[in-house]
């Protein structure tokens, strides 16, 4: 299925893209993550990251949707 | 109650406008400025970048939990994206009240929780030509913890 991945900041540079579309097998964002991650090769790991599905905070371990769109969000630093 | 991004220079007369009330005796704002020194290195400018979608619905769900919390009139909260030089303003929340002190205890709940919990991120560029994005560099220099489980 394929999956929307956004990407920002330290992210974004990471996976030296905004954006892409994913053709995964993966059945949760843990699941997803760690296939990109091998991929993008990202400095921070799960434990230092939250994540979003479809603009929403979401969890490691719900079960993806074809079409959703997934956000890895690292540490913020507003104000 | 409202959050918002700006591109350009926050407009604090128009924001300030906003909040009065004919009930309102007291209103207390703050100014979050880009200094240009953080964690003994010497800043040159900044860069603000926000996941807006997510941003936005956090920023009013702080907004509205400060409204809860405390009895207040009205609050907003601004915060700039993009390029900022030092002295610039990244970020502005504004108040307003029937007493002060419920728009200083909201206003200092706004700005913590903003800083905490909506998904934006400040690169600084320092003076010998490196780059830092806040609170990422540091934890993803040190060793990795989490377990793939390929």
């Amino acid at each position: 299925m394929h999956i929307n991945v956004q990407y920002f900041a330290l992210m974004r540079e990471q996976a030296g893209r905004s954006q892409e579309s994913v053709d995964t097998q993966a059945a949760t964002p843990a699941d997803l993550f760690d296939e990109l991650c091998a991929r993008h090769g990202f400095s921070l790991g799960r434990d230092q990251l939250k994540v979003a599905v479809n603009s929403e905070f979401g969890t490691w371990t719900q079960t993806l949707a074809a079409g959703d769109t997934v956000v890895f969000i690292p540490p913020v630093a507003g104000g | 109650m409202r959050f918002s991004f700006a591109s350009t220079p926050i407009d604090t007369a128009a924001a300030r406008r906003a909040l009065l009330d004919a009930g309102a005796g007291g209103y207390v704002s703050f100014e979050g400025w880009v200094r240009n020194f953080n964690e003994g290195r010497s800043v040159l400018r900044l860069e603000y970048e926000a996941f807006e979608s997510l941003a936005l619905k956090e920023g009013e769900r702080i907004l509205a939990a400060a409204a809860a919390r405390f009895p207040i009139k009205h609050a907003l909260c601004i915060h700039r994206v993009g390029a900022l030089d030092i002295c610039d303003m990244a970020v502005w929340v504004g108040v307003s009240s029937e007493h002060r002190g419920e728009a200083f205890d909201a206003c200092r709940f706004i700005i913590d929780e903003v800083k905490h919990r909506v998904p934006i991120w400040k690169k600084e560029h320092y003076d010998n030509g490196d780059s830092g994005w806040v609170n990422c560099e540091r934890c993803s220099a040190a060793p990795l913890h989490h377990d793939h489980s390929h």
